[in-house]
């Protein structure tokens, strides 16, 4: 079994991307399964049944949906082998950019929309900086220039990483997409996370609603950046 | 994969389309075309017909993975994937029909940024400035944000750029007429020498600057028109009626009266 973590920004691209890919996997006779994790709602399902794959939906709800992701990994690879797939494609729901949910034997795959302007690869942090490979989105919409001095961006933050510019209206760069999913190697034995998530329990986990400072207890950290335990 | 044509220094000699298919499926009429260097060919048709599909097939070294299904070859062979995507070896400069940039940065700093892109020399950014200040009437001043530059001054800059940072053996325009700028010039300073230039356009007088036009139609290539002897007449008079409408224009823009 192949496993694919696809990411990135809301509105970057990411489900029609992902779509085309899909097709070109087919084409070459292989057996995707999809499985969209979002926040609340979603309809992306219904786009990528179009396609005639085994799709299935997990929301996050009260749950950060990237460590829902990471949380439920394993039954998401045991549905996709029941369903006689050969690779399991994972599009996140892309929210906060602290989280990379990429395991290391994973094929991770960071979207990023060029109009968010070249600033933009140095603000996505580990969601780009561990990921594979990166695409870039909506590239028709800028200058050829623009399009170059954001990939040059982008290799400053993940030097290492395979770019591929893509479009999804046109299908442009699915091709090369869906052949680098095809040649990644098959995951094995334990995974680990690329990148640790960020800090965890303060109190609004727990469902604190009161915003004065007084109220919170755990690992904090102020505006100036300092960072302290507050509790027992 | 020829070595020959990996070496960034060695220009492409021809530039092939291989026809593809129109928007219903049906093959191009024109099954193939080579085209040399040194040479201007137009593309020209309705809008909606097909043309900035086919100079986004150039653009990308297309090879049957388009809705177009259409392949591109340099010196007859299919490009290795690194001439499509790394700036520092790409053979296509694109000047398309954006006219505004969404970059948060100074002229100066994104030109330096896109020099350093394209293996070059980041001091270029001031001799970009200058000649982009030679098209357009109010100048740009590097120290300016992108986003706030007029449609005209983007694109001066997007022309100059071209010429001097992205210097490649195959530019492709996108109706420049519609720039605000001087056509005639920006064309001159993006076809070089020995290039082989891509120009799609609605103008009259840049179709027939054009050696041939290739004419398309409902995201087909239809037809080859080489520019003949009458039309190279036709274009003399065209030529002659576009430099007085220029004049007329400026005297107008410099808020004087028409003599």
């Amino acid at each position: 079994m192949k496993m694919v973590v696809v990411a990135g920004t809301p509105g970057s691209g990411k489900t029609s991307v992902l779509m085309h890919a899909v097709k070109g996997l087919l084409r070459a006779g292989h057996s995707p399964a999809l499985v969209k994790i979002d926040c609340m709602w979603t309809e992306d399902d219904l786009r990528f049944k179009r396609l005639k794959v085994p799709v299935a939906v997990g929301l996050a709800k009260d749950m950060c949906p990237d460590h829902y992701a990471i949380y439920n990994f394993e039954e998401m690879l045991e549905w996709a082998a029941a369903q006689q797939a050969d690779m399991l494609l994972n599009e996140t729901a892309g929210l906060c950019l602290r989280c990379a949910p990429y395991p290391d034997k994973a094929l991770a795959i960071c979207v990023i929309d060029v109009t968010t302007g070249p600033n933009s690869p140095l603000k996505v942090g580990p969601l780009l900086t561990t990921a594979d490979a990166a695409v870039m989105t909506k590239g028709d919409l800028v200058s050829q220039a623009e399009r170059e001095v954001f990939r040059e961006r982008i290799l400053e933050a993940n030097p290492g990483c395979r770019i591929i510019e893509a479009n999804g209206l046109s299908g442009k760069g699915s091709a090369e997409l869906a052949e680098l999913m095809a040649s990644w190697p098959d995951i094995c034995g334990e995974m680990v996370l690329r990148h640790n998530p960020p800090l965890a329990i303060c109190t609004l986990c727990t469902g604190e609603l009161r915003v004065s400072k007084e109220h919170h207890r755990g690992v904090l950290r102020h505006l100036d950046g300092f960072m302290e335990y507050t509790g027992e | 994969m020829s070595q020959a044509i990996m070496e960034q220094n060695i220009k492409p000699l021809t530039l092939t389309i291989q026809g593809g298919v129109d928007k219903d499926g049906h093959p191009d009429a024109v099954s193939e075309i080579e085209i040399a260097r040194g040479e201007i060919i137009g593309i020209v048709g309705p809008t909606g017909s097909g043309k900035s599909t086919l100079i986004a097939d150039i653009e990308q070294f297309a090879f049957g993975d388009t809705p177009s299904g259409r392949r591109i070859l340099i010196n007859s062979l299919e490009p290795a994937g690194e001439l499509r995507s790394d700036p520092r070896k790409k053979l296509v400069a694109q000047l398309s029909q954006n006219m505004h940039f969404l970059a948060d940065m100074s002229v100066e700093e994104f030109l330096r940024m896109h020099a350093k892109s394209r293996g070059k020399d980041p001091g270029l950014a001031d001799k970009v400035v200058a000649l982009a200040n030679t098209l357009t009437g109010e100048p740009v001043n590097p120290a300016f944000q992108l986003t706030i530059l007029s449609g005209g001054q983007s694109r001066a800059l997007m022309v100059a750029d071209i010429a001097v940072i992205s210097d490649s053996p195959i530019v492709l325009i996108d109706e420049i007429e519609n720039a605000g700028i001087k056509k005639q010039e920006a064309l001159r300073l993006l076809s070089g020498e020995g290039k082989i230039v891509v120009v799609v356009t609605h103008d009259p007088m840049l179709a027939l600057m054009a050696s041939r036009r290739i004419v398309m139609k409902n995201g087909g290539m239809t037809k080859v028109i080489s520019t003949n002897e009458d039309e190279q007449r036709v274009f003399r008079d065209v030529e002659r009626l576009d430099g007085w409408l220029t004049s007329l224009r400026e005297t107008i823009r410099q808020g004087e009266v028409v003599a």
